[in-house]
């Protein structure tokens, strides 16, 4: 019997080996360790046996039925790591060929700026303004001190908009009466900065848009000097355009600031940027806000950053920047 | 305005190298445009005379010139020009020469033919824009004399300065000179030309009278006279008369040299000598013939209502009772003061007696008028800055002197002087404390005193401050602040030590932007790409993309292409998807955040203007737009954030939804109505998203607060019901979120239309997982809440669970 069964054990283990697949071989385990299955059936035989020959007997079917238990389980991880190799094989995929269906998304280079420059000035402390695009005389020119019909109405090529009465609306031309109603609405101290779309009725061409930015710094407090303008001017230039760059000013006039001045940037290698325009704030100024010029004083400066982007790109021709051609807004 | 370094030494004691003065023009706000150095490049050019004339064999726009330039070999030249005569004396820039204009003269053939030099225009040598023919020199001049030296031009520096409109004095030689005198620390001295009538009563801005009229009488028994009846208009008006002039003497070189460099054209001798006195003094003056000048009289009034006149230029202008008018004694209007002048009594080559007009106009009707009537003139320019009412009598000394040497005119040794009103500019305290504290300097009383003194500020001290008198030259300044400014243009900005910031302070941006970044942010994850047209649209382009077209337009725009305001993203967003499809880039997804303008309402002149975002999908349907809009919801937290589909103009009219938070609508959503992309030339699909940030900004926001999350297995089950087409989804959705505290989460997972659903409802499929914190859920609680959640949608919303 105990040849039988090693007969029976080699036989079952050579099924269990030739199972080709999963499947196969959960067939051939039911055969070879099942109820039905020849080693169960020498166990029932046993109760015939004599003491001596059943122990005996009953060793070498429990030898048998652990080795054919392994015999299957080794099959079986066999059989397991080739489906998952064929598996792989099936799903295998060139990660080269992939494109992104959709990029990271572009902000436009003129919001690039303005955010960087926001940036810049809430480190330094200020806080940021905004106001409307279309304006009323008093705030885009008269409370800035812009007489009726004072010269520096022409420095600035106004767009009138058909509202109230003859040119009493307006494209705002400056950022500046965001300072005007800053100035209205808190009392001082002020330190804030006014980004925002301005309107000058001029022809377009390369270097010029009739639609444009520019950022204003405000700064309204008990004893604040000329000093103060141009080194605040110095510490953002530095902030900004980095540690290499000073800053310069020379006599202007605008009418809402007394003394005026341009401010240009030099670059370290020496050469030099004219920016724009700032200056005291006019006591006028002060005044039509409802603030006492005697006890407080400002300044204000004031750029454009529509060529201050477009440089940084390589962009020549600023009226790119209102394109709406994918290729451009891409590139940013 | 132009400036000789020449012209300016006449007024300086010391000469001052041209680096100095353009960097001192700079530090006073007077900065240099353009430089030109004069003079220069002629050495190679010298006096030859033409020999003969011939065609080009090869062209018809060039011909041979053979020409001698003084050593006897006659010398092939090809030249462009025709206006040469054989026997002219010409300049001909030999060979090796570099031009003015850097050109450098060499031996070339020109169509086969050798070209042994340049003959050269006017302009080519520096003198003026005259490009028509080559120069034609007078006088026969010595063959091979250089031509600096024919032409007496000697080397000089050409500045183009940029004037603001607070510097009066800077529209003069004199004044400029006067200004850079004090920076570099030289000397001023004004010209002094022979007093043709006995100094009168000083002119100060406290000297006015009323005006009215002042007669006076020639040698030869010519009465004539001068009359302010506008005495608000024209503060002093002064008239002299000058005879015998000999109409036919040219103005000299040198002076029209100077008025060609300075930009302005010779024209006869005493026009140029009217411009000269303008240009070096700043007051400019008006020439009259006397004998056309009725009654010999000149009165300055405003204009009559419906009143015109015909201005020197040809052009009928229209008048306003604002206008200042210059009439005869006739009252025939002979000129708009200090704008342009008429033709009826202008000089002219018959000329002999003068009437001469030195005036000062008010600077508020001069501008007003020029600017009305679109009329710049150099004489309008500087009385709109405010002339010198005290440099009259010197100006018309000086043209006297000037008519004298060059025309023969004999000033008669009388004059009117009208005086009426001059602006008040009383002296003002200057206060040290004040300077300082306003420039964060440490300037001395003496030190301030020091500055002002030469650009005629005058001090007299008052304590620890000044009062200072404003020179009649700077009508622009009247208070103390003007004069701070002056303290430190002279100072030097450079001198004043930069200062830091101190006071305590904190920057930070405001809710609403950080909002704006954070939805700029979510549109570039979205893989969108941000455009900035232009917010200007063209008539019938609200139309064109569906909109109410009534916009508020432009008064003055640029084109009209760009003349109305938009009052929503859409019109520019569709026109930006239609240029990218015009150009086979199919499929682009794009957005904008600006502002929008909308009628005033009621009361309020300014318009209704709205922050907006707009998204446009190209390529894509409206679902597409919804999610954008969903997905912005989310990230800004709104409060039952919700879509209620409606027909919106200029969106697809079964494929748009307002977008509404809370209730209250924000935007809309959705795709583009086909008929506007067809007007468009689109052929995609384009999905759309407009929504107002301001109104989302303030929209009603979830609560912040944290939910608890459970330890224990959640229950899920899944409801479908059937749904009238008018019940939104997202409602239904919002219904089973609300009707058990069981509820964790609802989720939307099948829609569908057909048998066996009724026509007019669909299936709406919901997942919903519920939970409790504390416990798992028994079979009992989670039948329970089963039934509320049906209850809720069926008693809320009609639905009809299917089975």
């Amino acid at each position: 019997m105990i040849e039988d069964i090693r007969a029976t054990t080699s036989e079952a283990e050579r099924l269990v080996d030739a199972a080709s697949t999963l499947d196969e071989l959960a067939r051939v385990d039911r055969e070879v360790l099942g109820k039905g299955s020849a080693l169960t059936g020498f166990k029932r035989q046993m109760g015939g046996l004599e003491p001596d020959a059943r122990r005996e007997v009953g060793a070498a079917l429990n030898e048998a039925r652990a080795a054919l238990e392994a015999a299957v389980a080794a099959r079986r991880a066999a059989l397991a790591a080739t489906a998952q190799r064929e598996q792989a094989e099936a799903e295998r995929l060139d990660l080269t060929e992939v494109r992104a269906g959709r990029d990271a998304g572009h902000l436009h280079l003129v919001t690039q700026a303005i955010e960087e420059l926001e940036d810049v000035f809430v480190g330094l402390g200020f806080t940021v303004a905004e106001g409307p695009e279309v304006e009323d005389d008093w705030h885009n020119f008269t409370a800035l001190n812009f007489g009726e019909y004072h010269p520096a109405r022409d420095m600035q090529d106004t767009f009138f908009v058909g509202l109230g009465g003859d040119r009493e609306v307006v494209m705002r031309t400056h950022t500046s009466p965001v300072q005007i109603r800053v100035m209205e609405e808190q009392a001082p101290p002020i330190y804030s900065v006014m980004p925002g779309r301005v309107y000058r009725n001029e022809a377009t061409d390369a270097t010029h848009l009739a639609v444009f930015h520019q950022l204003e710094c405000l700064v309204v407090d008990r004893g604040i000097t000329f000093g103060h303008l141009a080194g605040t001017i110095d510490r953002f230039t530095k902030a900004y355009f980095g540690p290499g760059w000073t800053s310069r000013l020379r006599p202007s006039y605008f009418p809402f600031t007394e003394p005026s001045a341009e401010f240009d940037l030099q670059r370290p290698d020496g050469t030099w940027l004219e920016l724009g325009g700032c200056g005291m704030v006019h006591p006028n100024v002060l005044a039509n806000c409802g603030i006492d010029p005697e006890e407080f004083s400002g300044f204000a400066f004031g750029f454009g950053l529509d060529r201050l982007a477009a440089t940084r790109h390589g962009v020549t021709d600023l009226r790119e920047l209102a394109s709406t051609d994918i290729r451009f807004l891409e590139q940013f | 305005m132009k400036v000789l370094s020449s012209w300016l030494h006449e007024f300086l004691d010391a000469p001052v190298a041209p680096e100095a003065i353009a960097a001192a023009f700079d530090d006073l706000g007077t900065p240099v445009e353009e430089e030109t150095r004069l003079g220069e490049g002629l050495d190679g050019i010298v006096v030859a005379e033409v020999l003969a004339l011939a065609p080009h064999p090869n062209a018809d726009k060039i011909q041979l010139v053979q020409v001698d330039a003084g050593d006897g070999e006659p010398l092939q030249i090809c030249c462009g020009a025709f206006n040469m005569a054989v026997g002219d004396r010409v300049p001909l820039a030999t060979l090796g020469t570099t031009m003015p204009g850097g050109m450098h003269i060499e031996r070339r053939k020109l169509r086969g033919e050798w070209s042994n030099g340049m003959l050269c225009s006017a302009r080519e040598i520096g003198l003026g824009d005259d490009h028509a023919g080559i120069l034609v020199l007078d006088g026969g001049p010595s063959l091979g004399t250089p031509i600096a030296e024919v032409l007496g031009i000697e080397p000089d520096v050409l500045w183009e300065l940029e004037v603001n409109p607070n510097r009066p004095d800077a529209m003069s030689v004199a004044g400029l000179a006067r200004d850079l005198a004090a920076k570099v620390g030289v000397g001023f001295r004004l010209p002094s030309p022979p007093a043709v009538v006995p100094a009168g009563e000083p002119v100060t801005w406290a000297s006015g009278g009323a005006g009215g009229r002042q007669g006076a009488t020639t040698s030869a028994g010519t009465p004539f006279a001068a009359e302010i009846a506008a005495p608000d208009g024209c503060g002093r008006f002064l008239a002299r008369v000058l005879t015998g002039v000999d109409p036919s003497a040219p103005s000299p070189g040198w002076m029209q040299r100077r008025l060609i460099d300075l930009g302005m054209r010779p024209i006869s001798a005493l026009v140029d000598i009217s411009n000269y006195v303008m240009l070096e003094l700043g007051q400019p003056n008006h020439p009259y013939d006397l004998a056309k000048v009725g009654g010999a009289t000149l009165r300055v009034r405003r204009a009559r209502a419906g009143e015109s006149m015909t201005t020197l230029d040809d052009v009928e202008r229209a008048l306003t009772v604002d206008d200042l008018l210059i009439t005869d004694g006739d009252d025939v209007p002979v000129g708009i003061a200090g704008v342009m002048g008429g033709a009826d009594c202008e000089i002219s080559a018959a000329t002999t007696d003068v009437l001469l007009e030195m005036a000062w106009f008010d600077p508020t009707t001069i501008s007003r008028t020029s600017r009305r009537l679109g009329l710049r003139s150099e004489a309008s320019a500087r009385f709109e800055k405010g002339v010198d009412p005290a440099i009259s009598e010197l100006a018309a000394d000086r043209f006297c002197q000037l008519a004298a040497e060059i025309c023969g005119g004999s000033a008669e040794a009388v004059q009117v002087d009208v005086r009426a009103t001059l602006p008040a500019r009383p002296p003002v305290l200057v206060r040290t404390a004040r300077v300082n504290a306003l420039l964060g300097t440490d300037l001395e009383p003496a030190r301030i005193a020091e500055v002002l003194a030469p650009i005629g500020f005058s001090t007299e001290p008052q304590g620890p401050d000044h009062l200072v008198t404003i020179p009649t030259w700077r009508y622009d300044s009247a208070t103390e602040i003007d004069v701070v400014e002056e303290v430190a243009r002279h100072h030097g900005y450079r001198h004043i030590p930069n200062r830091e910031l101190t006071e305590p302070r904190s920057g930070r941006l405001t809710e609403r932007q950080l909002e704006r970044r954070a939805v700029r942010r979510l549109l570039c994850g979205l893989g969108l790409a941000e455009c900035q047209p232009l917010p200007f649209l063209a008539p019938g382009q609200l139309a064109a993309a569906g909109l109410d077209p009534a916009g508020i337009e432009l008064v003055n725009p640029l084109v009209a292409e760009e003349s109305v305001l938009r009052t929503a993203l859409l019109p520019g967003l569709v026109a930006a998807v239609a240029h990218n499809h015009a150009r086979r880039q199919l499929g682009v997804g794009l957005w904008e955040i600006g502002h929008i303008f909308l009628t005033p309402p009621e009361g309020q002149t300014l318009p209704d203007e709205r922050e907006h975002l707009g998204v446009a999908l190209a390529g894509r349907e409206a679902p597409a737009a919804v999610e954008v809009w969903q997905v912005l919801a989310e990230l800004l937290r709104l409060e039952r954030p919700a879509v209620v589909n409606a027909q919106l103009p200029g969106l697809h009219p079964t494929r748009a939804a307002e977008v509404l938070v809370a209730g209250e609508r924000v935007g809309s959503v959705g795709e583009v109505d086909p008929a506007v992309l067809d007007r468009h030339d689109v052929g995609e699909r384009v999905a759309i998203l407009e929504v107002d940030l301001g109104a989302l900004h303030r929209a009603a926001r979830r609560s912040p607060a944290y939910r608890q999350i459970s330890r224990f297995p959640s229950s899920d089950i899944d409801l479908a019901f059937e749904v009238p087409d008018g019940v939104s989804a997202i409602e239904v959705e919002r219904t089973l979120a609300g009707a058990d505290p069981l509820v964790w989460a609802v989720r939307l997972f099948d829609v569908y239309r057909g048998e066996p659903v009724a026509a007019g409802s669909r299936s709406l499929a919901y997942a919903v997982r519920l939970q409790a914190v504390d416990r798992t859920l028994t079979d009992a609680e989670v039948a329970d809440a089963r039934a509320r959640l049906i209850e809720a949608a069926t008693g809320v919303h009609g639905a009809v669970l299917r089975g």
